[in-house]
């Protein structure tokens, strides 16, 4: 327990302890990104910069829904196959209907019915998270495989890569989707009685529920909306890649889940802003860019990206003391 | 080290915002069994885990005999020879009987448990404590003051010289309690300091040579001679003032009847429990831990289901399928543990107090509006008087009586009707108790129904215009404010299946 800290710190009503919660990652991840730009050629070239934004687009979609779970007090493995069999179901429709509309919205209906699925398994059947969604997870990849045969489905239909490759006013469409997502989901959260539910009910759930906060269907619908934009995020990579693939997206559950802790929310909930989400987010790719952009080893990568988490956990921690 | 006295030199303990001991000076002898006494909340417990190594004092020290310890851990206080029982024993219901006394240190070779050695030296330590209980047992399928013993038993076979006792005999029967009586007795004539944290006037008098009283973590007197103390001379010392000027009791004006139970059975309840409580009344639900008032209150707040029965909300019928049909009815409940169930510790102290009320003061019931938020917010602090540097402060850093008010000042921003309060004034300091007996008495004159859960005799008698009795899962007894007197009350609540 810490003591009470209040408006003490360089001039009135400033609260640095709450400054530095709030705003220290993001205030990291800018640093990260003027370093580089400093001392990596090329790193702010218009070139890399779409690819560094287009890297960003689908952590940061589904990161988005996965900070509603994990501030609820759970998390959701399922993502990664909902990514692929979404892009798989879109692909699949798109090639036997001829209609974009339906392929998409086919994609984001079975997103809906696994997050629907989770949700309820979760909520209403009181099973572990880890293991409903584990379930899930290997359930939905197996059926994009199914779906599949195995194979990458093509998408000829080009009103299709609209998602992943259009731009307005020279702004690729998956950055303009992700920035709407945080800023839509940020609003939700601090701004809706479903997003201060979402928080109570990660930062005491039989407190919530005593004072009449829905608790089941507040999970149920946390884990369907998680289901519905990770199935647009599938969306928008198959776009961008003119095919579903079922085997895409293997351990983006836990990068999407790293992104959002190295940027400070709490796996054990109760505790996640936007920001958070947006800073863990930009470090990430930022240092995968720049990584990459100085030719490190790919066994490196994941050597230094496993560091920097650990890392981030172990200041979170001494923190809170 | 036997026959070394235990002392305890300038205890104090902070937590944030609480002073919850400070100058606790006292000794306690060998060959005798030393009393602590005081209301709820007055610092017992919290010595005792000072004493355990659970805690570690922010000022002063520990001693026994000549030296000074300084236990940073349970295992340091251990090892000294201190031994706490607690309230909550801490055995594993599923290992033996065996297994439990030896924890941590089972007779092993190359790692592999022997058996019948362990079995053995089990059979020792119980021997002269609980002959009767098998070592092979699991520890689950005892009794509850059979484990107890166990747990004394575990204490003695680690060569315990100080042995402190935490409310031992609140679940525990006639026939358990008399054999603990003589058993502590036992360990007084050994040699052993004895230390006995209990409520129970008739105990203290039975086995203890001396008696120190606690007052809001603060030491107030040592009586060391047991035959010239009288119970008033001890309850005058323990309450330190008049009663009633704490309490401030003033009568009220009764109503029509605002609830009504009939026949209501379900979780925790051994007979069907009817009640009434009217417009403007507090009334009072006395009962020993697992009475089954949280219980009743569980079921009267939606949390749990009833199996039958009705309930009735001025003349109309209720059903409740969760708290929110509750709440929404305007039946409000304040928990019994503030932490676990009361307050979202990492939240503000406006989304604690907001959560209830918001969803009727949202556009179209989901979108906040930042006006009311906050205004209803600051209107609550002022109203309860919560003492909180801002709004915004998360509530976890507010001590137990503004964490209860905030509670209190949730329920206020809603249609309130009937409010249950379970424990309202536990851990608290005196200074906020008193607050919040004033809150409770201006909500009854406003018209409301309270009912109060507690297992303290005096708030119970101080506040409630009529008490009910409740003892294991069945209400026992009625009385009116002027018929009450603590012997009636506890005789009420204790265990009927007696001896």
């Amino acid at each position: 327990m810490s003591q009470v800290k209040t408006a003490k710190g360089f001039w009135p009503g400033f609260n640095q302890r709450k400054f530095l919660d709030d705003w220290v990652m993001l205030l990291a991840a800018l640093s990260i990104f003027v370093l580089s730009a400093l001392f990596i050629d090329n790193f702010l070239s218009p070139l890399n910069m779409r690819g560094l934004g287009l890297a960003i687009s689908t952590v940061g979609i589904a990161a988005c829904t996965m900070l509603f779970c994990l501030a609820s007090g759970h998390f959701d493995l399922s993502v990664g196959s909902v990514i692929a069999c979404a892009g798989v179901v879109a692909g699949i429709v798109i090639r036997d209907t001829d209609s974009v509309v339906l392929g998409v919205s086919a994609a984001l209906a079975m997103g809906l019915v696994v997050g629907l699925i989770n949700g309820i398994v979760i909520a209403k059947l009181r099973i572990n998270a880890l293991i409903a969604t584990l379930a899930t997870m290997q359930i939905v990849r197996g059926l994009a495989y199914i779906f599949s045969s195995g194979k990458a489905v093509g998408v000829m239909d080009e009103r299709f890569f609209v998602f992943g490759n259009g731009q307005l006013l020279g702004v690729p469409v998956p950055i303009i989707i992700t920035v709407l997502c945080f800023v839509f989901f940020g609003w939700l959260l601090n701004y809706t009685t479903y997003g201060r539910n979402t928080m109570a009910i990660g930062g005491n759930q039989e407190a919530a529920l005593l004072a009449g906060v829905n608790v089941d269907r507040t999970k149920i619908i946390i884990f369907a909306v998680h289901g519905l934009i990770g199935a647009l995020a599938g969306v928008i990579l198959a776009s961008r890649m003119t095919s579903g693939q079922p085997m895409i997206g293997q351990g983006f559950e836990l990068t999407v889940i790293s992104a959002c802790v190295l940027g400070g929310v709490s796996l054990s909930g109760g505790i996640g802003m936007i920001r958070h989400v947006i800073a863990g987010v930009l470090i990430l790719a930022i240092i995968e860019n720049a990584m990459n952009l100085k030719n490190i080893d790919t066994f490196y990568q994941y050597v230094i990206r496993g560091s920097i988490l650990l890392l981030a956990v172990i200041i979170d921690r001494m923190k809170q003391r | 080290m036997t026959g070394a006295a235990l002392r305890f030199n300038g205890i104090g303990k902070e937590f944030p915002g609480v002073k919850a001991l400070a100058q606790i000076s006292f000794e306690a002898r060998p060959h005798s069994v030393h009393a602590l006494m005081g209301e709820n909340g007055a610092g017992k417990s919290t010595l005792l885990k000072i004493l355990g190594g659970a805690y570690i004092p922010s000022s002063g020290t520990v001693q026994i005999g000549e030296q000074t310890m300084d236990f940073k851990s349970a295992a340091d206080s251990i090892a000294n020879g201190v031994a706490v029982i607690h309230q909550e024993l801490h055995l594993v219901p599923e290992m033996t009987v065996a297994e439990n006394l030896f924890l941590g240190h089972l007779p092993s070779r190359f790692g592999v448990v022997n058996g019948g050695l362990l079995r053995k030296q089990a059979l020792a330590c119980l021997k002269g404590l609980a002959d009767e209980i098998d070592p092979q047992e699991k520890l689950g399928r005892l009794s509850l003051g059979q484990r107890q013993l166990v747990e004394i038993a575990k204490a003695l076979s680690r060569g315990a010289h100080v042995i402190a006792f935490d409310e031992p005999t609140s679940s525990l029967s006639a026939r358990e309690i008399d054999r603990l009586m003589a058993i502590i007795t036992r360990l007084r004539d050994e040699g052993k300091v004895v230390l006995y944290v209990s409520h129970r006037m008739e105990e203290v008098f039975r086995i203890c040579d001396a008696v120190t009283v606690f007052k809001d973590g603060r030491f107030v007197r040592t009586f060391d001679d047991m035959a010239t103390l009288t119970h008033d001379q001890l309850v005058t010392c323990m309450v330190g003032r008049d009663i009633q000027d704490i309490y401030d009791y003033r009568p009220r004006e009764r109503g029509q009847v605002a609830l009504k139970v009939e026949g209501l059975l379900g979780p925790g309840l051994r007979e069907a429990v009817s009640l009434k409580v009217h417009k403007g009344e507090i009334l009072g639900l006395f009962g020993l831990v697992g009475a089954g008032r949280t219980e009743l209150f569980r079921l009267l707040s939606g949390l749990t289901r009833s199996t039958a029965g009705q309930l009735q909300l001025f003349g109309e019928n209720l059903h409740l399928r969760s708290p929110r049909d509750a709440i929404d009815a305007g039946v409000l409940l304040c928990p019994e543990d503030r932490k676990k169930e009361g307050i979202i510790p990492l939240s503000s102290v406006a989304e604690n107090i907001n959560i209830s009320a918001r969803g009727a003061h949202s556009s179209f019931g989901w979108l906040l509006r930042e006006g009311w938020e906050k205004g209803n917010a600051d209107q609550q602090i002022k109203a309860m008087k919560v003492k909180t540097p801002n709004a915004e402060q998360k509530i976890m850093y507010l001590s137990g009586g503004n964490q209860q008010k905030a509670i209190l000042g949730r329920w206020l921003s809603m249609p309130m009707k009937v409010l249950l309060l379970d424990e309202p004034t536990r851990g608290i300091d005196i200074g906020a108790k008193s607050e919040i007996y004033q809150i409770i008495h201006n909500l009854a004159a406003s018209g409301i129904a309270v009912i109060v859960v507690s297992s303290d005799l005096m708030e119970v008698m101080g506040i409630s215009d009529r008490i009910l009795v409740m003892s294991e899962g069945v209400l026992t007894g009625e009385l009116n404010r002027d018929q009450a007197d603590e012997a009636q009350l506890l005789q009420l609540a204790l265990p009927r299946t007696r001896a």
